[in-house]
């Protein structure tokens, strides 16, 4: 099948634009997406095309945009806020966590909550510590949220649409040194491919070691993992894509082959996706169990600003190759 | 320094200027004071059953006191519009006809309530009355109000959202950017600030650098429609019927209702019991501003004597409350897994799940 390569921005700008064109009750608000055409372009020419109903500025006000969304969700719309940088989420953490997450719930099924969050996320440019989160695991805390963090420009593509379409609220994130990542898209794409909400998937197939790891983590793994097999080990890269629901059948499976892991994220250390996954693996796979789990993530600081410390507190593919050379 | 309603009727004139517009018919009266002994009767049973341990949540916070600020707006609003408050909603659902049973259900946890046991007294709604629900977090519920007069702006219904705001809410960041996206998409939002005085234990004087509370809505650019004293429920029904009929043509209105709160923030509040200038304050109010008696002697003024119906609905207040105890007591709790873990999400075809998924629900 024919298939070219294809930027993610571009890609999660097709999904949003044929969501938009498809359903009338999507509409798209946040800081800069109208006018200023979204500060990563992902709504470059929504404006033009759907108008100031469908594609709304709003002020800087995070709290207002996360409720906003969720009382227009309840509604019946089906709202596409986006948070600039995930760092700005924060300040909707309750509109997100007590009440996107939790309406439902606490209304005993009543309402739907048919909303997505979109939030640029991760580290590095010199963005400095406040500007420099990859916060998704906090986010994946909440029962009632779903968390998508695609790896690539086809999954997220087919994520967006499933999150858009689902009738339960999703925080979608978008890991900026991926968004001009080019990568192969099938020419003759179906509008209706969707990726299920949950459901991870086999990168690379490998029987030495899983490699386990979603959004930017998985660029570190497959790079990680090529490097490997000039020595002559072939990892297997498991991306999960969803944080939240987390789809550990396919974790166990590789793992019940390899009995090895190394879990690589671009978040902080403690608390974190790595130890999500390794207290699941321990508990449901001790039998296959025949070395330590490994975990490369972040360094656990406030990244600074000059670049060489930068780098430094950021996970790579030759740490994960070091981390796996230590349980071999 | 506490909270008099001593020179109040210099504050409302514009609810004097109200009052000439909209007046009342003899029937809504008449069930405005079936709505508030209703309310009454409900709160004061509530109370009882706490202290009794026969409702055991941690939070209940009564609306006694407030009756006529609920009452009064809401007879402003026609059938299809919304209505959306924070956790002082018990008297919210009853004026919107929800079922009392359900409400006392709810206050018990019984899988009867209205939200199944899963919310009870801070999150009462109803999708068939057009009740958006209690919520709990101060000032979480402004900006869904915002979201949910946007769908109406959105599909060009003329509906508007009718949103109660207490006077704490007014201080956290939720008002300030809800108000004021409400006022640059012309949202047709009536944002009620039910100032009783207090939030939570602290004085409005000590907790808002601006006292005249609707003044900081002004600031954003939406109309007020100023001070209204909220136990006297026609001045309420005045002023609320301009504000709705402006926000459904405009855009966004807001009122000050000035009330009372007659339990406390909540029902763990002794700061009644402790201190005597507050029990003072508590009592003058009762004695000299109790809404349910300024709209009964509102009523016999204008219709004489009305003591039977009067009577007949306090009859039937005591009836209803007593009938919702009992069947609520009689209802059954959800006890098991499934009860705890249901409507998390909605059930989804697009939602991959397998045995060993986390993080999925039960659907």
């Amino acid at each position: 099948m024919a298939a070219r390569n294809v930027a993610m921005r571009e890609a999660i700008r097709r999904a949003l634009r044929e969501e938009m064109q498809r359903d009338e009750d999507v509409f798209v608000m946040g800081e800069e997406v109208a006018y200023w055409q979204g500060t990563h372009r992902v709504t470059r020419g929504f404006l033009e095309e759907f108008g100031e109903r469908r594609v709304r500025d709003t002020p800087i006000s995070e709290m207002a945009i996360g409720g906003l969304a969720v009382g227009a969700a309840m509604a019946g719309l089906r709202p596409v806020a986006e948070f600039m940088t995930i760092n700005f989420a924060f300040l909707a953490l309750d509109a997100i966590a007590n009440h996107a997450a939790k309406v439902r719930y606490f209304f005993d099924g009543m309402f739907k909550v048919p909303l997505v969050y979109r939030a640029a996320s991760g580290w590095g440019n010199q963005a400095t510590a406040s500007h420099s989160h990859a916060p998704e695991p906090i986010f994946a805390h909440f029962p009632g949220l779903f968390v998508g963090c695609p790896s690539n420009s086809l999954d997220a593509y087919g994520m967006l649409k499933a999150s858009i379409r689902d009738d339960n609220p999703v925080l979608f994130t978008e890991s900026i040194a991926l968004y001009p990542k080019p990568s192969p898209m099938p020419d003759d794409l179906d509008e209706d491919y969707l990726i299920p909400i949950g459901k991870g998937d086999i990168k690379r197939e490998g029987a030495d070691v899983t490699l386990v790891a979603y959004a930017r983590g998985v660029d570190w793994a497959l790079q990680a993992a090529r490097q490997l097999a000039r020595d002559g080990v072939e990892a297997e890269v498991v991306d999960l894509r969803w944080l939240r629901p987390l789809d550990m059948e396919l974790v166990y499976k590789s793992f019940k082959k390899t009995n090895r892991c190394v879990i690589v994220e671009e978040s902080l250390p403690m608390y974190s996706f790595g130890g999500e996954i390794a207290a699941n693996l321990q508990e449901r796979m001790f039998d296959y169990m025949d070395a330590p789990i490994k975990r490369v993530a972040a360094e656990d600081v406030p990244l600074p600003y000059s670049k060489d410390i930068e780098l430094l507190a950021l996970p790579d593919a030759q740490k994960v190759v070091d981390a796996v050379k230590e349980i071999l | 320094m506490v909270y008099l309603p001593t020179d109040m009727k210099k504050q409302i004139a514009i609810a004097a200027e109200g009052k000439a517009m909209a007046s009342p018919t003899k029937e809504m009266l008449l069930d405005w004071y079936r709505q508030m002994v209703l309310i009454r009767e409900f709160e004061e049973t509530c109370h009882r059953l706490y202290e009794e341990k026969r409702i055991t949540g941690v939070y209940l916070h009564l609306y006694s006191g407030h009756e006529a600020s609920g009452v009064g707006s809401m007879a402003a609003l026609r059938a299809t519009d919304h209505v959306i408050t924070a956790y002082r909603d018990h008297g919210i659902a009853l004026i919107l006809g929800m079922d009392p049973k359900a409400v006392m259900a709810e206050m018990m946890g019984k899988k009867t309530g209205s939200s199944g046991g899963k919310g009870g007294s801070m999150h009462l709604a109803s999708k068939d009355h057009n009740f958006w629900g209690g919520y709990a977090i101060v000032g979480g519920h402004l900006p869904l109000a915002a979201g949910i007069a946007m769908e109406a702006r959105y599909r060009g219904k003329d509906d508007v959202t009718l949103t109660y705001v207490g006077d704490g809410a007014t201080n956290n960041g939720y008002f300030h950017e809800s108000l004021n996206m409400s006022a640059i998409w012309d949202l047709p939002v009536v944002w009620i600030i039910e100032n009783n005085g207090y939030g939570m234990g602290t004085e409005v004087e000590r907790a808002s650098g601006q006292i005249e509370l609707h003044r900081k809505a002004e600031a954003y650019g939406i109309k007020s429609f100023g001070r209204v004293d909220a136990q006297n429920a026609l001045e309420v029904y005045a002023v609320a019927t301009k504000a709705v009929e402006y926000a459904r043509k405009n855009g966004p209105a807001v009122i000050e209702h000035v009330t009372y709160r007659y339990r406390g923030h909540g029902v763990s509040d002794k700061q009644y019991d402790a201190r005597d200038d507050m029990s003072a304050e508590l009592k003058k109010w009762m004695e000299t501003r109790e809404p349910i008696k300024i709209l009964r002697d509102c009523i016999e003024s204008k219709y004489g004597d009305v003591n039977e119906i009067l009577a007949r609905h306090e009859a039937d207040a005591e009836r209803i409350v007593a009938e919702s105890v009992a069947f609520a007591e009689a209802s059954e709790m959800p006890s098991s897994y499934e009860d705890l873990l249901q409507n998390t999400y909605v059930a989804s075809d697009l939602v991959y799940k397998t045995d060993q998924s986390v993080g999925a629900g039960i659907d």
